[in-house]
């Protein structure tokens, strides 16, 4: 018995060291930026103290600023397991930011074209068609890897670019609001019964992202889906040695992986803009692939990531208010971070961290048609 | 020999530790002059500890290297090497697309000018090879150059740095029995020329044949020094070991009953589309095993790759039980009572990353008790774990433990406990003991041995010969794509098994 609980004990200390070691090169990369990111405001004749203060103040500091900041974290979440979920497969799905667009731009359709219908169903609908929408997407180039070796990371550069011209074509043109004086491309408003409330401080879109997110998880580490999702991603040789159906699973995670994206695209239109304006969803999808790395593509770790970054886009008014600091000093930070989270031998070498056994090894992408 | 011998190397009281081993415990080795030392010993007992030290991979925590008699301090490979140290390992470090030539002189090369002079580096392959017999076309590319070439590629980049003293490590593990003979003759050949060879293996076949003298390594520790004329394969393997071990797995006679496996006029294409199969047709019963004799590089993989699910077939059927298997179906064929044990059991057989729990579950996951609809049933893979880490004798801290943490024999250990976890009627096991130590083997070997007795029907492919022989009933020769015989395993002896792997025919007796 005593010798079962020092195993215990043992075990879960070999644990925790693990979870703290596979920690610590995100945080390493956030820490890392942020002293950086000092320096550039030190030099360029401000105070990085106050900077960073009016920052955490922006983002923190009232009801308006969490909302502000759960707002923008919002979406960030979607894209970033869209990401996240994809690598677990070894796909690197750079697509997210053409499967939210369609998503959203489906969303805002269903929300000012179908009329007549109550909350509790138009709301949902519009969200689902939104999902949809991102999830075919995502099935293009899913299907294009298994029966033609196409590079996912190739196709959905450039399904991306389809995206942006379809949704831009559609807003300007077939969908273009044309109410009075409107000039802009842009859908009409959605519907009030399409809307996703904001309760004080927090929006609804929020919640269905932590949902999201314990999908995620659930479906990866709790199912056979998710098994073969893994087994796939480390071993695909092993995988099929094991009777799965490799090219089955590549198509289904990134059908997956793209209706995370889309929802995000649908939560961003039903819940915040209120329509689609092209222009407006910019970036979001890519950003994920940041969200996606700081949170060591697991579902739990985008959540804080997501935030992190949610929360310097919400403080950074204020950090140019008070401090007289470029707002885009964040996007500079940001981008640090990633620098720092990619090229993590450098934080192990300052941080003095190996990587732990077993640890998944991230590959960014594995070479043109290796597969 | 004398008392005060000066020995090319010498190495006193090494010790080396690692976080929570002993890797190297006070190891006392010597070299003479062109002597053949072998270095035996199982995996993890520290012999590859020790010869990194004298490469310079490591450093020792204590102790002192003497070469040629002098205290040298080894920090690096850069100092090995200037001190005539030259180490083979045994995945090669080539350029497969370089020359023969190029690869000799790379980090050392030749120069005219600012120009790679190819003519020295040609000019410096034909008078090493000639100087010490190893025969190379300088301008060969070494992607297409046959394994036993290539090594030899390495031993000569070795013989170019000027090594005096050359450690092989597990040389033979990639060679043909030919290319083994062949690499023995070099040896000697060098030794003659006054080159000293250390010899990693823990092959005692091997070790018997060609050593001058044989060090036996185990858990860190040296355990004696020994000749050939003193030893035999029980008294190594005992020393190894640390306990009697059996070489020869006693088994009984066969009972063959129904016809498990059929396989009918199957042809098989390779990666570059060549007839890699080409009409192959055997059967294997319950209660047999039929061993599949060859070459490596015959036929073997596609064969079993065809027969597995893994790969489809140009024509012809495989029958399991009677019933038409699909191609590339490996899951029919799991569900219809297929056991495999893959010839690569890092590519196929494992998932490095993975738990020893979710290894154990890789083919019946998304069944019950294992899975209850989409969810898995995390209670039963642990249970299924635990049961089987003790059955199976898996040596692992814990059942959470990476698959990358086992040495290579536990790592075929969770394999078998795996794929004998099922109910069984066809076992196909290739290169099942391939890179394993002493111990391993015999575990392995009793437990296929054991699967036949329990009535399965047992398909064996192997490149040892030694193998095939003393666990099959029924052996079937591959030579280029085709069984060239099916004979009974007591009927042939080991040249005439040779014979028939070279393309020859037996004279009728």
């Amino acid at each position: 018995m005593g010798d079962h609980e020092q195993s215990m004990t043992s075990t879960v200390w070999e644990a925790t060291r693990r979870y703290l070691r596979s920690v610590a090169v995100p945080l390493g990369a956030v820490l890392l930026a942020l002293i950086i990111g000092a320096a550039i405001i030190w030099i360029s004749g401000a105070s990085p103290w106050l900077a960073y203060k009016a920052l955490a103040k922006g983002a923190f500091g009232s009801a308006e600023g969490w909302r502000r900041t759960l707002e923008k974290t919002t979406p960030l979440i979607f894209s970033g397991l869209a990401v996240a979920f994809a690598f677990k497969a070894g796909l690197f799905n750079i697509g997210a930011q053409g499967q939210l667009l369609l998503g959203a731009i489906t969303a805002a359709w269903v929300g000012f074209a179908v009329h007549g219908l109550p909350w509790a169903i138009h709301a949902p609908l519009a969200l689902v068609a939104g999902l949809i929408a991102g999830g075919l997407y995502g099935y293009i180039p899913g299907a294009l890897k298994t029966y033609t070796g196409a590079h996912e990371v190739i196709t959905t550069i450039m399904l991306n670019y389809i995206a942006m011209g379809l949704t831009d074509y559609l807003a300007n043109g077939p969908w273009k609001d044309t109410s009075e004086g409107n000039i802009v491309a842009r859908t009409p408003e959605i519907l009030p019964s399409a809307h996703l409330p904001t309760w004080g401080w927090l929006p609804l879109g929020f919640l269905l992202a932590l949902a999201v997110a314990v999908f995620a998880w659930w479906v990866l580490e709790r199912t056979t889906i998710g098994f073969e999702i893994r087994t796939v991603g480390r071993n695909p040789h092993a995988a099929r040695y094991g009777g799965m159906k490799v090219a089955r699973t590549i198509i289904l995670t990134m059908v997956i992986s793209a209706m995370f994206a889309g929802m995000g695209g649908a939560v961003e239109t039903q819940g915040v803009i209120g329509r689609y304006q092209p222009g407006f969803n910019a970036n979001l999808g890519f950003d994920g692939i940041t969200v996606a790395l700081l949170g060591k593509t697991d579902p739990f770790g985008v959540i804080p990531a997501a935030l992190l970054l949610g929360a310097m886009r919400a403080g950074s008014s204020q950090m140019q208010f008070d401090a007289h600091v470029a707002k885009e000093i964040t996007d500079v930070i940001q981008a640090l971070m990633l620098f720092f989270v990619a090229a993590d031998m450098i934080v192990r070498w300052l941080l003095r961290v190996k990587a732990a056994e077993g640890e998944e090894k991230i590959t960014l992408s594995t070479g043109w048609g290796s597969h | 020999m004398s008392e005060n011998e000066v020995y090319a190397l010498e190495v006193r009281n090494i010790v080396k530790r690692f976080p929570g081993v002993l890797a190297n415990d006070h190891v006392n080795f010597n070299l003479r002059k062109g002597e053949i030392h072998a270095l035996l010993g199982e995996n993890g007992a520290g012999k590859t500890t020790l010869m990194n030290i004298i490469y310079g991979l490591y450093t020792p925590d204590e102790g002192e290297i003497y070469v040629d008699g002098k205290k040298v301090e080894i920090q690096s490979p850069h100092d090995a090497i200037r001190l005539g140290i030259g180490m083979v390992h045994q995945h090669f470090m080539l350029v497969p697309v370089f020359t023969v030539a190029e690869n000799l002189v790379l980090g050392a090369e030749p120069t005219k000018g600012w120009q790679l002079d190819l003519k020295a580096a040609r000019e410096a392959v034909r008078r090493l090879s000639e100087h010490y017999g190893l025969e190379v076309d300088p301008d060969a590319v070494v992607e297409d150059l046959p394994v036993g070439v290539q090594q030899r590629v390495e031993i000569l980049k070795a013989l170019y740095r000027e090594a005096k003293i050359l450690v092989l490590d597990e040389p033979t593990a990639v060679l043909t029995p030919q290319e083994v003979e062949e690499l023995f003759v070099i040896m000697r050949e060098l030794t003659k020329r006054g080159v000293s060879i250390i010899f990693i293996t823990h092959k005692l076949k091997e070790v018997l044949a060609i050593a001058d003298r044989i060090t036996v390594m185990r858990r860190g520790r040296v355990v004696g020094t020994t000749t050939p004329a003193e030893a035999t394969e029980e008294s190594l393997a005992r020393m190894m070991v640390g306990r009697e071990v059996v070489l020869q797995v006693p088994k009984g006679p066969a009972k063959p009953g129904d016809v498990v496996l059929e396989v009918r006029d199957l042809k098989v294409e390779d990666e570059r589309g060549l007839m890699a199969v080409n009409g192959v047709s055997f059967e294997v019963r319950e209660g047999e095993i039929l061993g599949i004799a060859g070459v490596q590089g015959n036929g073997q993989t596609e064969l079993v790759e065809a027969i597995t699910g893994l790969r489809s077939a140009r024509e012809g059927k495989v029958l399991l039980g009677g019933v038409e298997a699909p191609f590339r179906r490996p899951r029919f064929l799991i569900e219809h009572g297929m056991a495999h044990i893959p010839e690569d059991r890092q590519k196929h057989g494992l998932v490095l990353s993975y738990s020893i729990a979710d290894n154990l579950v890789l083919c019946t996951y998304y069944k019950p008790p294992f899975a209850h609809g989409l969810q898995r049933n995390q209670q039963a893979i642990l249970e299924n774990a635990r049961r089987l880490v003790k059955e199976y004798d898996v040596r692992t801290p814990s059942i959470f433990t990476p698959a990358s943490a086992l040495s290579g024999g536990n790592q075929q250990k969770v394999i078998v406990a795996r794929e004998f976890s099922r109910p069984v009627r066809l076992l196909v096991a290739n290169q099942p003991t391939r890179g394993l130590d002493v111990g391993s083997i015999e575990y392995i070997h009793k437990r296929v041995v054991e699967m036949r007795d329990h009535g399965a029907a047992v398909l064996l492919v192997s490149a040892e010969l030694d193998e095939i022989m003393s666990l099959s009933d029924r052996i079937a020769v591959m030579y280029r794509g085709k069984i060239v015989a099916i004979v009974n395993a007591g009927e042939v002896d080991k040249s005439q098994l040779g014979l028939l792997m070279a393309g020859g025919q037996l004279q009728p007796a």
